[in-house]
């Protein structure tokens, strides 16, 4: 760790807690897990008297174990709740340019509608003649979300992004598997890639070929040509790529994977950028995940939930995950699962109500409406990497899409102060920090994506925050190490929570 | 003592005979990456090939390869890294990974001054 012992991190038992204990009295404010908090024969429910007779339940039915769950009463379980928010830092705090993360403001009517009783209170056993409206909702979704990524069908089931690039290769795996193309076992992966796309091949039973990107930060065909072959199944890219520029070569190099007989797969983690302006499946992409809860407005990070639907071209479609929807004589149904289908990837639809946040927010922008927000997002990048510019070292200049990449390389060799000792001070200003660390291809990256949903004054108000920080940075390196000062929660001892996990509460 | 050699991607090779040697990675390389978390070695008796990955390291920041100096096969690992990587950041030259032996083809190796200038 560095920086010293933090004043708000302590250790008791094996448990890690949170908060500082003031000196004076020797009581201990750290929060308290719901766990601790727990006092047996406390609850919320209040239930009437059981008025129908008891039924038995068999044996093998009854839990043998305790259950362990927290008893706690209603205020102490919204005062818990109350006190978590208070640690955490979202959209509605502030500024959060988490880079590849798209932490754009999320529509106060998507929550709305995605409440609404027929959406919220309906079980995924019920008939599906009585959730026809939940059916076409994802239809439509279906329609909508093809249209924007030049795809012929998408599938709802993945919960994430990752859990789309996993069925995305299945789907790739399956079609040449096939094509009895046994030989294909290989996934072409650039050296700037979200690291979850080499470890998805790896989870779907590929090895890896790593590419190395131009110094410019682009695929260059030739060192692409040269690793493709016999043995080539796919070639996974987000563009624009990690550094927020767009492969102006992309279909060459998708070309590329083509004429060697390979798939090609679209990351969509950057679909921000170019939403209405150019699609994927134009690009030449055979499959694409989208992240819904980043490009399409739903509330996330922290875990969840997500969707991640998958994409693909016509060859692919039988491959899809099952039930498929269909529109049969007026009405919608799950259709019969197709011999070539890779089943199930997830229980019942995927998160249903993510979806419907998605078809909200969809509907609420319109086709116009997606292409300014896009625009709007490369807009406020631009604007924010060019007030930047001359001051902080960007490694790949020019104009960037929606998210830009910042060096602190110079800074940590001059005066010792990390990306992580930037990142760490701006908290003290009420922003999120950049993503840090990302791509893995720069020393001491920041990556800012400031998305489309900030005002001009945010951007400037940011502006002027980074400017100050690399300021103090330069006359007081030390006070950086220690920072930040005025949170919560200081500087977590990552090493030790990596080294020596504690991730259950025994009791 | 026995000359430390080093790639270009930040390994060490330290060679003991001329067909066994010890591959670590270098005290710059453990400072880029940081405390580390988790190290993933390779078993007794692997081939590896000189310019090949043959063990990851995990620190807070990422997870990167490690490539080896050398074609030969797996002799020893160094388990007590396994439970203590954090002997890596303390003293690198001295936290070896694995032992080679019979030993048949190295990449192109820098000596210390060389590699110093490199950096």
């Amino acid at each position: 760790m560095r920086g010293g012992p933090d004043p708000c991190w302590h250790f008791h038992g094996d448990l890690c807690r949170i908060g500082a204990i003031p000196e004076v009295t020797g009581m201990d404010m750290s929060m308290k897990l719901i766990f601790e908090k727990s006092i047996a024969g406390r609850g919320c429910d209040l239930l009437p008297e059981c008025d129908v007779p008891v039924a038995a339940v068999g044996n093998k039915f009854i839990r043998n174990s305790e259950i362990h769950l927290p008893e706690v009463s209603e205020t102490e379980l919204s005062r818990h709740y109350t006190e978590l928010m208070k640690r955490t830092f979202g959209v509605n705090d502030g500024f959060y340019p988490l880079g590849s993360c798209t932490m754009k403001y999320n529509p106060k009517v998507n929550d709305e509608v995605a409440g609404l009783p027929g959406f919220a209170e309906i079980h995924p056993l019920q008939p599906v003649g009585t959730v026809q409206g939940c059916l076409e909702v994802m239809k439509l979704a279906e329609e909508y979300l093809c249209e924007i990524t030049g795809m012929e069908a998408m599938d709802f089931q993945p919960a994430a992004g990752a859990h789309g690039e996993f069925t995305g290769l299945k789907l790739i795996a399956a079609y040449h598997k096939e094509r009895k193309d046994t030989k294909r076992t290989k996934i072409i992966v650039p050296d700037s890639a979200h690291g979850t796309n080499p470890a998805s091949a790896a989870m779907s039973g590929f090895s890896v070929v790593n590419v190395a990107s131009t110094k410019e930060g682009y695929v260059d065909p030739e060192e692409l040509r040269k690793v493709v072959g016999e043995d080539t199944a796919g070639f996974m890219l987000t563009n624009p790529n990690t550094v927020g520029m767009f492969d102006e070569n992309i279909l060459e190099l998708t070309k590329i994977i083509h004429d060697a007989g390979g798939l090609n797969y679209y990351d969509g983690a950057n679909l921000n950028a170019i939403m209405g302006l150019v699609r994927p499946g134009d690009m030449g992409f055979d499959v694409v995940h989208l992240n819904l809860h980043k490009t399409f407005s739903t509330p996330h990070g922290g875990g969840g939930p997500g969707s991640g639907p998958v994409g693909c071209k016509e060859r692919l479609v039988r491959y899809l995950p099952t039930p498929r929807i269909i529109l049969k004589d007026g009405r919608y149904e799950f259709a019969e699962k197709p011999l070539e289908s890779i089943g199930r990837v997830k229980a019942f639809y995927g998160n249903f109500r993510v979806v419907v946040r998605a078809l909200a927010y969809i509907l609420t922008l319109g086709g116009e409406g997606l292409r300014n927000a896009s625009e709007n997002a490369v807009l406020n990048a631009n604007y924010m990497m060019q007030k930047l510019q001359g001051i902080f070292d960007m490694p790949f200049s020019g104009h960037c899409m929606h998210e830009f990449v910042i060096s602190l390389e110079q800074l940590k060799q001059e005066k010792g102060v990390s990306a992580l000792d930037f990142a760490k001070t701006l908290l003290d200003y009420g922003m999120h920090p950049p993503t840090m660390y990302f791509p893995l291809i720069v020393h001491e990256a920041l990556m800012v994506e400031p998305t489309e949903t900030e005002t001009k004054e945010n951007l400037e108000l940011a502006v002027e925050v980074y400017k100050a920080v690399l300021e103090q940075a330069r006359k007081e390196p030390e006070m950086l190490h220690q920072s930040p000062a005025k949170t919560v929660i200081g500087r977590p001892d990552e090493v030790m929570a990596a080294r020596n996990p504690v991730l259950r509460y025994q009791f | 003592m026995k000359e430390y050699l080093y790639t270009k991607s930040h390994e060490w090779v330290q060679f003991l005979d001329e067909k066994t040697a010890r591959i670590g990675i270098s005290d710059y390389a453990q400072g880029e990456l940081g405390d580390l978390v988790f190290i993933n070695l390779p078993e007794v008796g692997d081939e590896l090939v000189a310019g090949e990955e043959f063990a990851d390291v995990e620190s807070v920041k990422a997870v990167s390869n490690i490539y080896s100096p050398v074609t030969g096969t797996v002799r020893a690992i160094n388990e007590e890294l396994l439970d203590h990587p954090e002997l890596v950041n303390a003293d690198a030259a001295e936290a070896w990974f694995v032992e080679v032996g019979d030993i048949v083809g190295q990449v192109d190796l820098l000596t210390e001054d060389q590699y110093k200038a490199e950096l």
